[in-house]
């Protein structure tokens, strides 16, 4: 055993050929596995900690400046809640981020050789990579959007503004909404890093999608933007609110979601065919 | 054998019998990208308790050959099998095949702990064997540093104790000593010999070799994505022409009193001739008899390099140019 710890020296024979310590590939197994990369980034922390700095802090500062919020015929209770969490349309570019980098960095790093060597299946890593990702901005984004509630309507009502309630319609629906959207849109980032391998592409793309596309379509002539309620961020912001921000045509909240969803199955089914039949 | 140095022969028996045993096996495998052609009906069988070298320039399609070992690369045609399976299909990938194929396939923000660790969960494997590889690797001292801090030496012992973690029967490593220091090379060295030793199969790619004439004892040669030859270190090295260097003023009329069908004269324009197909006696009795000075008069044996040249010679696809 001694030689073992020296390099340069003969190591000891390990076991004999037969005798190993690898198991069979599970889905769980491979969860773990994944779990463990995304746990052991520093990036990965940054990126939830600024998601959760953009959501509560700049819900606060919002409630905390101009004028308070009135509740009235025109003004709804979750319409109020809709602009404090105005800090969602930035804390998705982060998390679209995280969830584009924890695939495309498997490929800019050369780390996918080794991840697929050790599970050549394949497809077991994408749902690990995709459960772990749910796994850790589901929990992070609804406890955020909860705090940023709390703290906003605190603020507003100490200034004098109408005090919003989470029973009042509407409202606990755009606050858990706000975290079911980040969810997705973070799973909707994976699926564009499995499917373009490039970080810089994939963000590119994400960027385009839901930043440079709707801005652009909220300025188009009224008889050419039919599609604009059918985008990614519109159709999914309908279910915390965001299309009252913007105006003009919009779905019904679950049914935006529901697009929203329709869009990351689509990119998830489109990596796992890919990661399947192409090399690595 | 672990015999520092030594080569020894050992028969080739590619017989069905040994089926299903510790080995790779590849049967008319063919791999194209768009018009190249990387690898081109490539067959040989790597055998288990001997390191088996894998030997050709650079392009000849080694790695491409190793990836699709791996099911990295999805073969145009032919198959790949280890260990009598189809490796993407097996259960424990892990107890199965080993692989090194690149120092930097590991990443970069993570230690290189966190990187052995996430590839063992895939398997179960435990912390205390994290452990352990990370010794024999020699990491101890840097197991919790960032990987991407590594030189190329610490990366390619990572990425050894990687393709060790699982102790699979099959061991892949390609071009392994690459940016090793000279104890980094010994150590690889003695670890293919141990674990040869062990029953497992172990295949090595090297460009060096002088690296190969020590460490393996069966060679496969591919140039072109062809199969060269398959053949052991001592065969290789024993056919390839042995000649006599001869030094002599009178390089001019020597060489044309030395040609002779089935003997190669070569002058590369100083007082040496490079002679092959005949003797030293023959060429220093030949010298006297013609009154001609001869200085010099040295049988040389190809070395695993010159015979590597030659054998290859015809399939290298970018020469550094005219250099003889």
């Amino acid at each position: 055993m001694s030689a073992v710890t020296a390099p340069g020296r003969a190591p000891a024979p390990t076991n004999p050929a037969p005798a190993t310590v690898a198991g069979p590939v599970t889905q769980v197994r491979v969860i773990r596995a994944e779990w463990t990369k995304l746990r052991a980034l520093r990036s990965t922390w940054w990126c939830a900690l600024i998601a959760v700095v953009l959501v509560v802090g700049l819900g606060a500062a919002i409630a905390g400046s101009g004028t308070t919020y009135q509740v009235s015929a025109a003004n709804s209770a979750a319409g109020g809640v809709t602009v404090s969490l105005v800090g969602i349309l930035f804390a998705q570019l982060v998390l679209g981020m995280l969830g584009v980098l924890f695939f495309s960095g498997e490929y800019a790093t050369g780390m996918i050789r080794a991840t697929l060597a050790v599970v050549p299946s394949r497809l077991p890593v994408l749902w690990a990579k995709l459960i772990v990702l749910v796994g850790l901005v589901l929990p992070l984004s609804l406890p955020a959007a909860v705090a940023e509630f709390f703290v906003a309507t605190a603020l507003e009502s100490s200034r004098g503004g109408s005090a919003i309630s989470l029973t009042d319609p509407g409202v606990l629906r755009e606050v858990v909404g706000a975290s079911l959207y980040l969810t997705v849109i973070a799973v909707i980032g994976l699926a564009l890093g499995a499917l373009l391998r490039r970080t810089a592409a994939a963000l590119a793309v994400f960027a385009a999608v839901f930043l440079v596309v709707p801005l652009v379509a909220a300025y188009l002539p009224a008889s050419i933007k039919g599609f604009a309620p059918y985008l990614p961020s519109n159709a999914g912001g309908t279910v915390w609110g965001a299309g009252k921000l913007f105006g003009g045509q919009q779905l019904g909240p679950w049914t935006g979601f529901a697009v929203l969803c329709g869009y990351a199955v689509v990119l998830t089914a489109a990596a796992a065919w890919r990661l399947r039949r192409r090399d690595a | 054998m672990a015999q520092g140095g030594a080569v020894r022969s050992v028969p080739f028996i590619g017989n069905d019998w040994r089926k299903g045993r510790s080995m790779i096996e590849i049967d008319d495998l063919t791999k194209r990208y768009g018009d190249k052609t990387a690898v081109d009906r490539l067959s040989f069988v790597v055998e288990p308790g001997v390191v088996t070298g894998f030997l050709g320039p650079n392009g000849a399609g080694k790695s491409t050959t190793m990836r699709m070992i791996a099911g990295l690369d999805r073969p145009t045609s032919g198959t790949v099998r280890v260990n009598g399976k189809h490796y993407p299909g097996a259960t424990a990938p892990m107890a199965e095949l080993g692989i090194l194929l690149d120092a930097r396939s590991v990443h970069p923000g993570l230690s290189a702990r966190s990187n052995l660790l996430a590839l063992a969960r895939t398997a179960g494997i435990g912390r205390r064997r994290v452990d352990e590889v990370i010794e024999l690797a020699g990491l101890a001292e840097v197991a919790s540093t960032r990987a991407g801090g590594f030189s190329l030496g610490m990366g390619q012992r990572l990425g050894v104790a990687a393709a060790l973690l699982g102790q699979p029967q099959t061991v892949v490593l390609d071009e392994p000593v690459n940016g090793l220091d000279p104890d980094g090379v010994r150590w690889i060295r003695l670890l293919l010999k141990s674990l040869a030793a062990e029953g497992r199969t172990v295949f090595v790619s090297s460009h060096l070799m002088s690296e190969m004439a020590q460490t393996a004892t069966r060679l496969v040669v591919l140039g072109r994505g062809k199969l060269i030859t398959e053949t052991s270190v001592a065969d290789f090295v024993d056919h390839a022409a042995a000649g006599v260097l001869v030094r002599t003023p009178e390089t001019v009329r020597l060489g044309q009193l030395l040609a002779a069908p089935g003997i190669t004269v070569i002058n590369d324009g100083t007082d040496l001739l490079r002679v092959s197909g005949t003797t030293a006696e023959q060429i220093g009795a030949a010298a006297w008899r013609a009154h001609l000075p001869v200085y010099e008069l040295t049988p040389t044996h190809a070395s695993l390099e010159e015979a590597f040249m030659q054998v290859t010679k015809d399939s290298i696809e970018y020469h550094a140019g005219a250099t003889r």
